[in-house]
Order: C-alpha cells, then structure tokens, then sequence
C-alpha cells in the first residue's frame, strides 16, 4: 500500500463509520460597529499602528506625493523601488520593479513604497495582496523601510469583514507593524529580518 | 480510553528518531531542573510577562468565548472530516501547481524531505520554525546526508547554535537569558563566518541585530527552504505561517523551492475558517492583537515566491491519536503555548524536564498519545490537574480530563503486567470513570460535600478515603464549595 493509502486508510479506521460531524457556532462578531473607512475605524487603526511602533500621517489625495516624502525623508532613505502599478507621481525617482529587481540590488534599495489591500483597524494590520499597486512579495520584505498607502476606504473593523474581502488565491502577507522578535527575556525588538522601520499614510478623500 | 479499532493496526510515532520521548521519567528529570534556579528564574520571569499580556489582550476582545466555542468546534468538525478534508487539501495544492507527498512516519518524512533537497543539488537549507521537524529530528536527517539547515528564527538560532534542545513551544530559548545568549553567540558566529564584535553587549537589540546580519547573506542565497505550517485550507489548498521576526517570510518567499512540513492535523476546511484562528492565535500565544506577519500561499505564483513547492503531510502517531474518541481532541492544539505559560509545574520545572519537543500540559497528553503511553508513562503526571491550561486554551481542549484519561490507560496498561492493580490503578480507574460522564461528575461532586462538612474545622481534606487515598496523600484537595457550579446553574437558569 502506499504511504498515502495507508494514512488515508488509518484515518477512515480510526474515525470509525460515520462519525458525528458537529455543528459550528458563528456566534462571533462578524464585523465591527462601523462601516468600512468610518473616522472611528481610522482613528483606532492610527492607534494600534502606533502601539507596534509604526509611523503614521494623514494626507489628501492630493497631498499623497509629500506625505510619502515626508516619511521617507524622516528616515533618510536614499534610495527607493515601487511596483510596477503604484502611480507614477506619488515616489518621483524612484526605481520601478519592472523588469524585476534581483535581490542584491533589493537588499541595496533603502525603502519600498506600496498601496495595500485592506487595514484591518481592531488589529492594526495591513494586508498585501500583490496586486500591481503591492508587488511582489520580496519587494516588501528586502528593503529596511516600508512605507504603505491606506485609502480610508480600506479600512475594516474586523479580521472577518478582511477576510472576505480577500482572493485566497492571492499570495497574501499581513502586516501588523515592523518586523519583531521578543526571543531575548521577552523584550520586544523591533527590525529583525523584515523591514525595520513601517510607515504608513492613510489617505482621506 | 474508548478505542475505536477496526482493523488498521494503530501506528505510533517510531522510536529512535526525532524529539517525542522522555529521555529519563520526568520526576527525575523536574527533580534536576527545580535544582537549577538560574533556570527557574528565567522561566518564572517570562512565563509571568506573557501570562500578563496575554490576559490584557483577550480582554479585550467582547467576543472572545463565542471565538473559542467556533475555534473548538471547528477542529472537532474537521477531525471527523479528516479523510475527505485531506483529499480535498491534496487535489487543490496539485491544482495549483504544487506537489503532495504522504509521510507515514518520521523516517518517511525525513526521508522524502532529504531527497527532495538532494534532487535541487543544493547541500543546505533555511528553516522557519517548525515544531513537526523538530518532532521527526529533520535536522539530524538531513545533516546525516551532508545538508546543512540552518534555523532562522532567533529562538531556534539560540538552541542551534548553543547544542541545546528547545523548552516552550512559542519561544524555545526562553530557558536562556541574555548574558547566556551573548556568550552563545560569542562562541559560535565566527565559526560560521560571521563577525562577532568583541565589546557586544548582552542589550537584546544588539543580539537582535547581530543575529540580522549573521542570516542576511544566508537568506540571499538559499535555494531551498523548509518550513512548517499553521494552517492549512482544504477548500483552496492555502497554507499559512504564522510569524514575527521576517525569518518566515524571507524562507516562504526569497528561495526557489519551498518545502513544508505539516501535521495532517492542521487543516480547516475552508478559507473563512481562518477568521476564527487569525483572531484566536495571536492573543493567546504571544499577547499581541496580531503578530508582525502572517504569510498566506496558494500553489505556485509565477514570478513571485517560489517556483517550486512541496507539502508534506506527516502522521507520525496522529492517526492513533485519532482512534481515541477522548484524546483525539489533543489534536485540536494550535500551539499558541498559552497552556504551558499558566501552568505552575512547566513554571517550575520548565519544558526539557518533558523530554518532548511539546512541553508544558498540553505536551504532556500530546506525546503519550503520538509514542504509546509506554513510552512516556510519566508525563501524564506531570501535572496538578489545577485546571488552568483549560481555561487558557483557545480551542478549549479539556486538558486535567485527557491527563486522568491517561493516567487510567497508563495503570490499565501496566496491570496487564502486574495482574495485583495497585492503590493508583484504582484510584486513577475510579478518577477517569467518574469524569467520563457529566452525571457521575455532578453526584461526585454532591457526594464530595459530605467532604466539605469533614473538612470545616482545618480548610482543607485531608485526604480522600480508599481507594482515592494513595492520591491524595501528597496532595492539598481543595475544600468543595457549599454549591456546586452545576446545582447554581440549575437553580439560577435552570
Ligand atoms: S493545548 Fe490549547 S493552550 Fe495549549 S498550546 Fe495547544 S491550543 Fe494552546
């Protein structure tokens, strides 16, 4: 018999015929109090952002270019790669990942800017999707500084009302802050093989 | 236990491999470990911290108990689906251009996963965390066939890098303490090429960073990772990683093959099943609203990540674990490790005294069932049946009722050879009987009243009558209160 047989076979013997499959309760919170991109979802996203020691500003559309710059500049990062998909006037001069970098040259890149999929505000979590306004994943990860664009609209209450906004098919990260350990007696290091510094700028319409 | 055995004989996790057996009983072991109070002070200081934050954030959330009915309700329903929900898991990840390979056991698994590597040509791999390839000893596997593997997560560097074992489930190096990791990693990085400072001090975020740049070039180059899983979905074929530190994200993503591991324990049946555990998971493990990053994958995706991916499916005892109607639920765990942060035996003997690479309570019902009770007969009393790893867990395993459950097939067991049942044997038989059904457990209860009268004058039972006596001789049995939980609940909603 092959392995595969046989565990399936194990499995079937060990349940027995016809074991009871019970019934789930789904008697959690589905969602939160507020609509999707509501102030008070903005206003706790800001929050739990700041508790993991993430940057956080509020711009425009408008204002989007200075408000990337901003973050950029406050960690004098010199030089910078965007996915193919980000519009192009938000990071002038920086390098498009197209055709793709390879992860040398990543690992040279000070900063990464990227648009997101969905915040989750209860959490503080960004979730990538790679869409080309994302990139691909080793975009986000090789360069120490990630600065990430939230339109207010993304943002959710709950990890459920995110996760049914999102393709499973999709290779997904979700980011809820910088990279940490708290390997060492519990203390919470930030920047350990991740990116080191997040910034994020929520946009207002 | 009830053992449902119809046939297929029931295959235990294999000796001689891998990380599942007490090396010596664990008295003797605790024995040594309750000597040591460099060890007990770095343990009793981190499981504190954790416990802390982690009540903090559960708190928090309004839902919290309707999350953990989902959670343990959800893991019941997939065990009873597993043959199905496995298949199904199989055909999607094949769809997506990825391969499956059927592990019986650690052999197997090590096996498959050495010539795997071998056929990339490549002689080392990086590893995410990953308690299956600790449990089946990849490490040792792969090292006998001239590949290295290198841990990327700081805690497993640490226990790598210092020949040591890991003692917690969610941070294996929580035995050690910071002077201990600098002269760990003084010793060790410039043998493998990396410079180490000679004024490095022993401040966590300068360990942090140097550990950053010991694995950077490693990470660079790899061609070949191997990870674990969290989570499997069945309906789409997505595995995910739950982690911190980066090291999961750079193994998932920078190499060209990734190969997983993974208990065939670990599937939900489908995508929105993740909501329960993504919400569970983090608070109870680590006392945060979310970890820094969780990696989700589905098969190949060109031009991103890896091209070439292998999973692993490892049973290794599950399937006999499963045969138990009762201890089957053992399977449920998610590792978060909170069980072993409320438990004040791990709190004081720490996880090497359990031998196994699952510590703390829930270790202690998981590893007797994966090797046979025989193998680790000493585990299942490894433990004050406080009740608080019950209360702790997200997924609500019963843990105190599977450790009697043991405990009573341990004696069972053992009076097959010594046809005389000792005090124990009775004692632990009468114990499981009584739990095994709510009606016995209330009129247990009830009768244990007349007790509380007894014991009115000192506080506390002296002791149970025989057979119950041999038990309760080295134990404080707490005083019964005047109403039981049961008759208030009855009286009051009934
Ligand atoms: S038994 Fe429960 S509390 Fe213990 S590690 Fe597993 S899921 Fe967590």
């Amino acid at each position: 018999m092959s392995a595969r047989e046989q565990v399936l076979a194990r499995v079937r013997s060990a349940l027995g015929a016809d074991p009871e499959v019970p019934s789930v309760p789904r008697d959690y919170r589905p969602a939160g109090d507020h609509l999707p991109g509501a102030a008070e979802l903005v206003e706790l996203l800001e929050d739990r952002l700041r508790d993991y020691r993430a940057g956080v500003r509020r711009a425009s559309r408008e204002a989007v270019p200075q408000a990337v710059a901003a973050a950029l500049a406050e960690h004098g990062s010199p030089s910078v790669v965007v996915p193919p998909g980000l519009p192009a006037d938000w990071v002038p001069g920086a390098v498009v990942d197209d055709p793709p970098l390879d992860v040398q040259a990543l690992d040279r890149t000070g900063a990464v800017v990227t648009a997101c999929a969905v915040a989750i505000a209860e959490t503080g979590t960004l979730v990538l999707d790679g869409s080309p306004d994302q990139g691909r994943r080793a975009v986000t990860l090789v360069p120490d500084l990630h600065v990430c664009v939230v339109p207010v609209g993304q943002i959710v209450g709950t990890v459920p009302e995110a996760l049914a906004r999102l393709d499973p098919l999709r290779p997904l990260t979700f980011v809820s802050g910088p990279s940490a350990t708290s390997d060492i007696e519990l203390e919470r290091v930030e920047g350990v093989h991740g990116p080191r510094r997040l910034e994020v700028v929520v946009v207002e319409d | 236990m009830t053992t449902v055995h119809l046939g297929m004989p029931l295959v235990r996790a294999p000796r001689g491999v891998g990380m599942l057996r007490e090396q010596e009983p664990f008295p003797a072991a605790a024995r040594r470990a309750l000597a040591d109070p460099q060890l007990r002070a770095n343990i009793r200081r981190a499981t504190g911290t954790i416990r802390d934050k982690r009540q903090r954030m559960v708190d928090e959330v309004p839902d919290w108990e309707q999350l953990r009915d989902a959670g343990s309700a959800l893991k019941a329903a997939t065990m009873a689906r597993l043959p199905e929900l496995l298949v199904q898991l199989e055909e999607q990840v094949t769809a997506r251009g990825g391969t499956v390979h059927w592990a019986r056991d650690a052999h197997e698994a090590n096996r498959i996963v050495t010539s795997l590597v071998q056929a990339t040509g490549a002689d080392e791999v990086v590893k995410v965390k990953s308690m299956a390839t600790v449990e089946i000893g990849l490490n040792q596997a792969l090292e006998a066939a001239g590949i290295a593997a290198w841990e990327t997560d700081l805690a497993e560097l640490i226990v790598q890098l210092g020949r040591d074992r890991p003692s917690h489930i969610l941070v294996p190096a929580i035995h050690r303490n910071r002077a201990e990791i600098r002269e760990i990693f003084r010793r060790e990085m410039p043998g493998l090429g990396t410079e180490v400072p000679a004024d490095l001090s022993d401040v966590p975020a300068e360990l942090a960073a140097l550990s950053r740049r010991h694995l950077r070039a490693k990470f660079l180059s790899a061609r070949v990772a191997v990870s674990g899983a969290n989570f499997a979905v069945a309906e789409t074929g997505t595995l995910a990683v739950v982690e911190s530190e980066g090291n999961g994200r750079m193994c998932l993503t920078l190499p060209q093959t990734l190969i997983t591991v993974m208990g065939i324990e670990k599937l939900v049946p489908t995508w929105r099943d993740l909501e329960v555990f993504l919400q569970l998971l983090p608070r109870s493990s680590t006392g945060e609203r979310m970890n820094p990053y969780t990696s989700t994958w589905t098969g190949v995706t060109p031009g991103d990540g890896p091209q070439e991916l292998h999973l692993v499916l490892l049973d290794n005892g599950r399937s006999a674990t499963l045969a138990d109607e009762v201890g089957r639920s053992a399977l449920h765990c998610i590792r978060c490790s909170a069980c072993l942060n409320v438990c004040p035996v791990y709190e004081r003997t720490g996880g090497h005294a359990y031998g196994s690479v699952y510590p703390g309570p829930i270790g202690a019902v998981l590893s007797p069932q994966l090797t046979g009770v025989q193998d680790n007969a000493s585990l299942p009393y490894a433990s004050s049946l406080c009740g608080a790893c019950f209360d702790a867990c997200p997924v609500k395993i019963d843990i105190p009722r599977l450790l009697v459950e043991l405990r009573a097939q341990h004696v069972e067991a053992r009076a097959e050879e010594h046809p005389v049942p000792s005090a124990e044997a009775v004692a632990m038989a009468a114990a499981a009987w009584t739990m095994a059904r709510s009606k016995r457990w209330v009129r247990a209860q009830r009768a244990s009243r007349i007790g509380r009268l007894l014991a009115r004058r000192s506080g506390r039972l002296p002791a149970l009558p025989f057979p119950l006596a041999r038990w309760t001789s080295s134990r404080e049995l707490p005083v019964p209160p005047e109403e039981t939980f049961r008759d208030w609940w009855a009286r009051e909603r009934g």
